[in-house]
């Protein structure tokens, strides 16, 4: 075990935890925030790197490509789906108790699934970096790494500044907090809080799928594999404190070390050891490391 | 879903009541009632729809009937669910009364099967899963398998490495019973030859998050990597090994499913990749060109390794029946019938070993532009050990 090894561990360590984050901060906003438990939220990671593989070639084909194109196109698409799901689907939820949550956003997940296998078929898929974040930049004499896990890590870095600071620091993100406590006390004081929790979902919606689109040249795309990320997610958010954009950070990063370092040193004990962190950590901390005042 | 169940079962049902009424108005011998058991959804789909293609195709090319019985087909979605596998392979046995059953890619649903197999004397023909077992403890006289068992192509690619002169190897796969069954062939035959593997690296299925272990592979320096992925973990996989640059110092081995329906996604990064299995494409045979022209013409499609399974499957069944006269319940001839066949088959001809598992050439294949070209025999006529099979 060379210092080489233990710094390129930590990088690894790191990344997937920004990954993490990236993947769950839209879960936060909606599960964290509104407080609606959406199990629906591995499809949306689903949708966004479908929308990756299925997008380019168009983009390519009628706006003559560009990676933020297709992103800024994706997002679009992303928020209008998130509107829409929610006038149709959740707004009914909000007084609901969380059975009935989960039943629904359970039947989307089969909804979707199988929408996907009707429109994409079951394969696997591979999506390309764009050329210029393909390469690769040598660490030591050990390998190299790609360039575009790094461009991953930026995007989530910027991603939890932006959220935090909408949230905590602006107009809008103090009435989305206000309206998280108590909702008619929000609306008495002549705030549409119907629209604003439209437009919190589908921010929501879209950043699972900015998630997914900025992932699958890294992860590849297939069926299922929303479900893959969706309990990892709730994991960070209730690592994290439910509610708090600076406990989901600092639980994924956590989560990406433990796992990172638990994978190579404590092989047999590799699938449970997140689970072990979150058990201690609801012991010594039960609301999560930060939770939302 | 169960409503689609449900109106196919209908369907079906609906079917078989015209078909007994048809066959007692003829008074000929009774239809030959199959029982289909395969994934039709989920990510095994293409594969189930493969392997039925395969079968029908040959069934069609023998006019439709097995030893001058008409076949009859029943057919169940095993969704690749070993919760749901007893309850369905029961199915199949007790309320559909079927005469043999042909089943499945999933090896856990597999073994489930051959356990029911097993306790209802039920003829099982396996046409892909792997697992050792199916033909080690679990085997029996009315158990085949026509596909392969996961210690063949692994037990191939020891051979392999050890011969191209790798004296340390690392593996890496997925904790699970075709995983480890796999590692344990590589190092059976590695060793054998000469070799150490000196680390097993696993992950919990099925996590795709491999940098950390690349980092190990890449501090322990080894002569060789052996890995057992499938879909789309072996495209993670073979991409992220790529790109942490270690393709390019240290070669990458692996169980043929590592390339086999993924090239597409993988893209230039499996390029070069040398992998084993009973199977490739451009094998270049005069049976194997004649199988895929006329799967071609009947599906509008390429065949694959798991159409050539089906086929095969359908074709021992019909050496068997026709040994048996159609007459099922002579278990033993048909068995010894069986046993003593020559299979024709595209992948080439192939016999059964004394646990009814395939005795074949394991190919060495190297990926080239989009296909896995056949560049040699790794094992000349290799047979499973069937450890544990007392019969």
């Amino acid at each position: 075990m060379t210092l080489s090894w233990f710094l390129v561990q930590c990088l690894n360590s790191l990344q997937y935890g920004l990954l993490l984050f990236l993947v769950a901060s839209g879960l936060t906003l909606i599960f964290g925030i509104m407080g609606v438990i959406n199990l629906a939220h591995g499809s949306f990671y689903m949708i966004g790197a479908y929308m990756a593989y299925a997008l380019a070639p168009l983009v390519n084909a009628t706006l003559g490509g560009g990676f933020f194109t297709t992103l800024m196109i994706g997002l679009v698409l992303a928020v209008a789906l998130g509107y829409v799901l929610e006038w149709a689907f959740f707004s009914f939820l909000y007084e609901r108790e969380h059975l009935q949550q989960v039943l629904m956003t359970y039947g989307l997940i089969l909804v979707f699934e199988e929408l996907r296998s009707i429109l994409v078929g079951d394969d696997v898929h591979g999506v390309a970096p764009p050329p210029w974040l393909a390469g690769s930049v040598p660490l030591g004499d050990l390998m190299t790494y790609p360039v575009y896990n790094l461009f991953i890590s930026a995007v989530c870095l910027l991603l939890a500044l932006g959220m935090w600071f909408v949230l905590a620091r602006t107009r809008l993100g103090m009435t989305i907090r206000a309206g998280s406590t108590n909702r008619e006390m929000v609306q008495s004081l002549g705030i549409d809080i119907q629209f604003l929790y439209r437009v919190v979902f589908a921010a929501g919606v879209a950043l699972a799928v900015l998630a997914g689109m900025v992932a699958a040249p890294a992860s590849s795309v297939y069926p299922g594999m929303g479900n893959q990320v969706l309990i990892i997610c709730f994991v960070v958010v209730v690592i994290g404190g439910i509610g708090s954009i600076r406990g989901a950070l600092l639980a994924a990063l956590l989560i990406g070390f433990v796992d990172t370092f638990g994978k190579v040193l404590f092989q047999q004990a590799a699938g449970v050891l997140v689970y072990v962190l979150m058990a201690l950590i609801l012991l010594w901390k039960p609301d999560g490391l930060f939770k939302a005042s | 879903m169960t409503l689609r169940t449900t109106l196919r079962q209908v369907a079906l049902l609906g079917a078989a009541s015209v078909a007994l009424l048809c066959a007692s108005a003829t008074a000929q011998a009774p239809k030959l009632k199959v029982g289909l058991m395969l994934p039709y959804t989920g990510t095994f789909a293409a594969l189930g729809v493969a392997i039925e293609n395969g079968f029908r195709l040959y069934v069609g090319e023998q006019g439709g009937k097995l030893a001058g019985r008409e076949l009859e087909f029943v057919k169940v979605d095993d969704e690749s669910d070993p919760a749901k596998a007893t309850d369905n392979v029961n199915k199949l046995i007790k309320r559909d009364n079927v005469d043999v059953i042909v089943g499945t890619v999933h090896s856990g649903v597999a073994m489930a099967m051959a356990k029911a197999a097993k306790d209802n004397g039920t003829l099982l023909i396996v046409p892909n899963a792997g697992a050792d077992a199916v033909t080690g403890p679990m085997c029996a006289n009315h158990i085949f398998r026509s596909s392969f068992s996961n210690w063949q192509p692994a037990y191939a690619m020891g051979e392999v490495a050890a011969k191209r002169g790798a004296k340390k190897a690392v593996t890496i796969t997925w904790k699970y019973a075709a995983g480890d069954e796999s590692v344990k062939g590589f190092r059976e035959a590695f060793e054998k030859g000469g070799g150490q593997v000196v680390r097993e690296l696993n992950l919990p299925f099925p996590n795709v998050e491999f940098q950390a272990l690349l980092t190990e592979i890449a501090s322990l320096k080894p002569d060789a990597v052996y890995t057992f992925f499938a879909g789309a973990g072996a495209v993670k996989f073979v991409k992220d090994y790529a790109a942490a640059g270690l393709k390019k110092t240290i070669p990458l081995y692996g169980a043929g499913f590592l390339t086999d329906g993924t090239l597409e996604a993988q893209g230039a990064d499996a390029d070069g990749l040398l992998t084993t299995l009973h199977y490739g494409d451009s094998l270049n045979t005069p049976r194997d060109n004649a199988f895929r022209l006329e799967y071609a013409k009947a599906y509008k499609l390429q065949p694959d390794v798991y159409a050539v399974q089906g086929y095969d499957a359908a074709q021992m069944l019909a050496i068997g029946l026709k040994a048996v006269n159609g007459d099922l319940g002579k278990k033993a001839e048909f068995a010894a019938a069986v046993e003593k066949a020559k299979i024709d088959s595209p992948r080439g001809a192939f016999t059964l070993g004394k646990n009814h598992n395939p005795v074949q050439d394991i190919y060495l294949r190297q990926v080239v532009g989009k296909e896995n070209k056949v560049i040699g025999v790794a094992s000349k006529q290799l047979a499973d050990p069937g450890r544990g099979c007392r019969m």
